[in-house]
């Protein structure tokens, strides 16, 4: 992440709400945890990895809730961090009230989540005093000083919950501390005998307060005269359960029975109650008391609070928490799926392949249930496939906001346009792509578009262009950083090219001038502008996509732009391929490196210095490479030959190989060689064929660059 | 870890070797570290490798390299016929099959039946002989497998450049 903290909504184009849902997921988990670890959290012996591991679920917490600017959940984590910290590093002993807090401060966490979660707008709940509490337990107070402080609020923070505290006070409900006089009218209702059981909440809910029903003027409608310290938004989420929000309408009643009563210290926390159903529960009958466990058992307390309160429908309701659209599995899971639907695959070929030779008509069952197998596999397949996919727009939508910062830096006017962004590509190119894409949009921004100044002395548009694309060509992906700025100076890199001692000419085409600026500690900096060169350099990108089997292209055009493609194969996993024949020896070329093939003609074909050959295609010379003799291949049959060639393309370059006869295109599944062999020269893997045999898959860049010397 | 099984080995209580035949010779290799025995089929060649890598099968799925050890053993003929075999060995997580004339039998081996083993000046590392054991007029070279498998001269591994 090279953009550090983003305010919600903070770029113009750019949309966060993609990652709300990772967050929530992980926030939850990470809550999850900690509640866990806290439960499990041994006091006296409590060592530093369980209380490193607590200080790390709200540190992830926190962070993920500052980057999204949910403020609430960060200052809250932030406090729990805080006292965590100074657990961690034994500055502080763990005592239960700390647990109880952590706790309380974990389910409160879940609320304002679940409510940034649903986009509620409502005046959220306080949770200043939990706040002070942790504070007064991270400032270091000692358990029996403290459990004054803290068993107040423990009254006062969820106000409905006297049961957690050491003043029992079931019987005199009726004025607690801040109550207030309100009118409720519920209405217009299908049947007004649906609200029966908010009297029950009442007489339910210990310190809720005391409610009674007064005549109403219409018989749709009715009316409740209450007295409740809650605020009306937590009273608005029980009757909920009745009665639909938009037909409950609360009016404070003009009365000045408002009884600071049998406490002199109200806390300032007081009047709005926090986490509606967070205090719902822990306000339930049938809650262990005892302030010290009461937060701790809340959790197991659950499903007998509900039943205790037989008019409350499920507790689920109260919180209701959105439902997960998704599940995080672990990767090793996927990849262990997707190798095994790789063996499904082979095997369905290998059958499709036996098959072959029975008679259709006599087993038309079984060639039927075959094409049947072919289908579903191959359904299945891409299914698995798709696990892996996720959409390029992951990786643009990091770019605006960092654009629009280094533009600013820079004093040019720059407009980001991508294009593309659903296209698919697997999770772990994704991962390994971003970096190198960083780094050529920065180049972009930094060295290609031009001054604002500069750019109108041009007769350019003020404003600058970058346009990142990605699109699906064949078995490939193709991305594209396209600049309308200066371009590259073909005079400027040969020179450069000359100075660093490289064996450059005049007469070289553009695409192989571009390919210099790859060459390591060439800086394109030096190169085309005077602006320093920052991060790595462009060998280091190219050798990052090539590593992930793709290839980097350059056009440009001076003073008109330039434009960087960067190939990838869709998947590492699985892949096109073109199997070719030499002598009785079957290897695979990557469909995505072949260019063209054609039979070969005695006198297209010249031979150079030292046996090494020519062959001209069209008007261009290029390398023949004879797969016979880079692999050795023992030729039994010696009135066959190699005529034909397959023109593969690798780093810009191109190469014709010289094998028997082309078999045919079909997908593999790649396999590693080195899991249980080593690394072969001019093979990048293995795969299996239909008939269970195994074929290399070559290297097509190992063998454009073997040309070369 | 390992290395404390193996030296244990002559030490301990009796252990159980797989032996096969290679020419003459009989050898023996401790049965845990074998994982199955297959028939020989033609592997796929890997050029340039040296020749007694006689190139990789596809055992289920996974890519195992077929090591000759007639070929490896400098044994004066090394044929292919029905009776070949595969022995698919497990060595610390690497999957390796090595091709012998014939798989004898399994048997057990008390400490007082193994000797150690003499100097060999033969075409393997010597170290990786770990004894002689006997079983009434046959002799067993015990070898380890491991070692001898992840030998340099095996071209198994690649050299870290």
């Amino acid at each position: 992440m090279t953009e550090g903290h983003q305010e919600a909504g903070g770029g113009d184009s750019f949309d966060l709400s993609q990652f709300y849902q990772i967050f929530f997921e992980e926030a939850g988990e990470n809550l999850d945890l900690m509640e866990q670890m806290l439960l499990n959290l041994n006091l006296e012996t409590a060592d530093d990895e369980e209380l490193n591991g607590i200080f790390r679920c709200a540190h992830s917490v926190k962070g993920g809730a500052a980057t999204f600017g949910f403020a609430d959940v960060a200052e809250l984590t932030h406090q729990m961090e805080s006292l965590l910290d100074r657990l961690r590093r034994h500055e502080l002993q763990p005592n239960p009230m700390m647990v109880d807090v952590l706790l309380e401060s974990a389910d409160a966490s879940r609320v304002l989540l679940a409510r940034h979660q649903t986009g509620e707008t409502s005046e959220p709940p306080s949770n200043a005093d939990l706040v002070r509490r942790i504070s007064e337990l991270a400032a270091g107070g000692t358990p029996i000083p403290a459990a004054a402080p803290v068993a107040a609020p423990e009254l006062a923070a969820p106000v409905q919950a006297p049961p957690a505290v050491p003043v029992p006070a079931p019987a005199t409900v009726a004025a607690k501390p801040g109550s207030r006089q309100l009118e409720i009218r519920m209405g217009p209702l299908d049947r007004p005998d649906q609200v029966d059981g908010v009297k029950d909440l009442f007489r339910d809910i210990v310190g809720l307060g005391s409610v009674t029903e007064v005549a109403s003027d219409r018989a749709d409608t009715r009316v409740f005269h209450a007295s409740t310290s809650s605020s009306n938004e937590d009273l608005l989420d029980l009757f909920a359960f009745h009665v639909s929000r938009e037909q409950v309408n609360i009016r404070e009643m003009d009365t000045a029975a408002t009884s600071w009563s049998d406490r002199d210290d109200p806390p300032p926390g007081a009047p709005v109650a926090p986490a509606p159903g967070f205090g719902f529960f822990e306000g339930a009958p049938g809650v262990p008391n005892g302030a010290a466990s009461a937060p701790v058992e809340a959790t197991e307390a659950r499903p007998a609070a509900a039943k205790a309160g037989a008019t409350k429908p499920a507790p689920s309701q109260v919180t209701a928490q959105p439902e997960a659209a998704t599940i995080r599995v672990a990767i090793s899971k996927v990849d262990q799926l997707i190798n095994l639907v790789g063996e499904l695959v082979i095997t369905q070929a290998m059958l499709a392949q036996n098959s072959q030779a029975l008679d259709p008509a006599a087993n038309q069952q079984l060639m039927a249930g075959l094409a049947d197998l072919d289908r579903n596999t191959r359904d299945l397949q891409e299914s698995v496939m798709s696990i892996r996919m996720i959409p390029m727009s992951i990786v643009f939508s990091r770019f605006p906001r960092m654009l629009r910062d280094l533009a600013s830096k820079l004093g040019k006017k720059v407009e980001f346009v991508t294009q593309g962004e659903a296209t698919e590509l697997d999770k772990g190119l994704v991962e390994k792509i971003t970096d190198p894409l960083t780094h050529l949009v920065r180049n972009s921004c930094d060295h290609g578009i031009e001054m604002p100044g500069d750019r109108l002395a041009a007769g350019k548009p003020e404003t600058g262009t970058i346009t990142l694309s990605a699109a699906h060509q064949g078995g490939s992906i193709v991305i594209e950083v396209r600049d309308d700025g200066r371009g590259l100076s073909r005079e400027k890199i040969l020179n450069k090219a000359r100075e660093r001692g490289l064996d450059v000419s005049d007469q070289m085409s553009d695409g192989d001038v571009w390919q210099l600026i790859f060459a390591p500690g060439f800086s394109t900096a030096e190169v085309v502008t005077d602006v320093s060169g920052r991060g790595v350099g462009m060998d280091v990108v190219k050798k990052n996509i090539a590593a992930l089997n793709g290839t980097v292209e350059i056009d440009s055009s001076e003073g008109y732009g330039m434009r960087v493609s960067v190939r990838l194969p869709l998947t590492l996993a699985i892949m096109d391929g073109m199997s070719v024949g030499v002598g009785d020896e079957v290897y695979i070329l990557p469909l995505s490196s072949v260019v063209e093939s054609f039979q070969v003609k005695d006198d297209a074909v010249n031979t150079v210095a030292q046996g090494s050959r020519l062959v001209k295609v069209r008007d261009e010379y290029m390398p023949v490479i004879e797969l016979e003799k880079v692999f050795q291949v023992p030729r039994y049959d010696a009135s066959k030959s190699s005529d034909i060639m397959v023109v593969v393309e690798a780093e810009g370059s191109r190469v014709a190989l010289l094998v028997d006869e082309l078999l045919g295109q079909q997908q593999v599944v790649v396999k590693n060689l080195e899991t249980n062999y080593r690394k072969v020269p001019n093979v990048s893997g293995a795969t299996i064929l239909g008939d269970g045999k195994v074929a290399l898959i070559l290297d097509t860049s190992t063998l454009v660059r073997r040309s070369r010397h | 870890m390992s290395e404390t099984d193996e030296s244990s080995k002559l030490v301990s209580g009796p252990r159980e070797y797989l032996t096969f035949r290679l020419d003459q010779e009989e050898y023996g290799i401790d049965i845990l570290k074998v994982q199955e025995i297959r028939g020989y089929e033609k592997p796929t060649r890997i050029a340039n490798a040296p020749e007694f890598i006689k190139g990789v099968v596809n055992l289920r799925g996974t890519i195992v390299p077929i090591i000759d050890m007639r070929l490896k053993f400098s044994c004066a003929q090394a044929e292919y016929n029905s009776f070949t075999v595969v022995i698919i060995l497990n060595l610390r997580n690497r999957i390796v099959g090595i091709v012998v004339d014939s798989v004898s039998d399994v048997m057990e081996l008390a400490p007082e039946n193994l000797k150690a083993a003499p100097d060999i000046d033969g075409s393997i590392d010597s170290s990786a002989v770990v004894g002689l054991g006997s079983v009434g007029e046959r002799m067993l070279i015990l070898l380890d497998i491991e070692k001898l498998m992840s030998g340099v001269d095996m071209g198994l591994v690649s050299v870290e450049a």
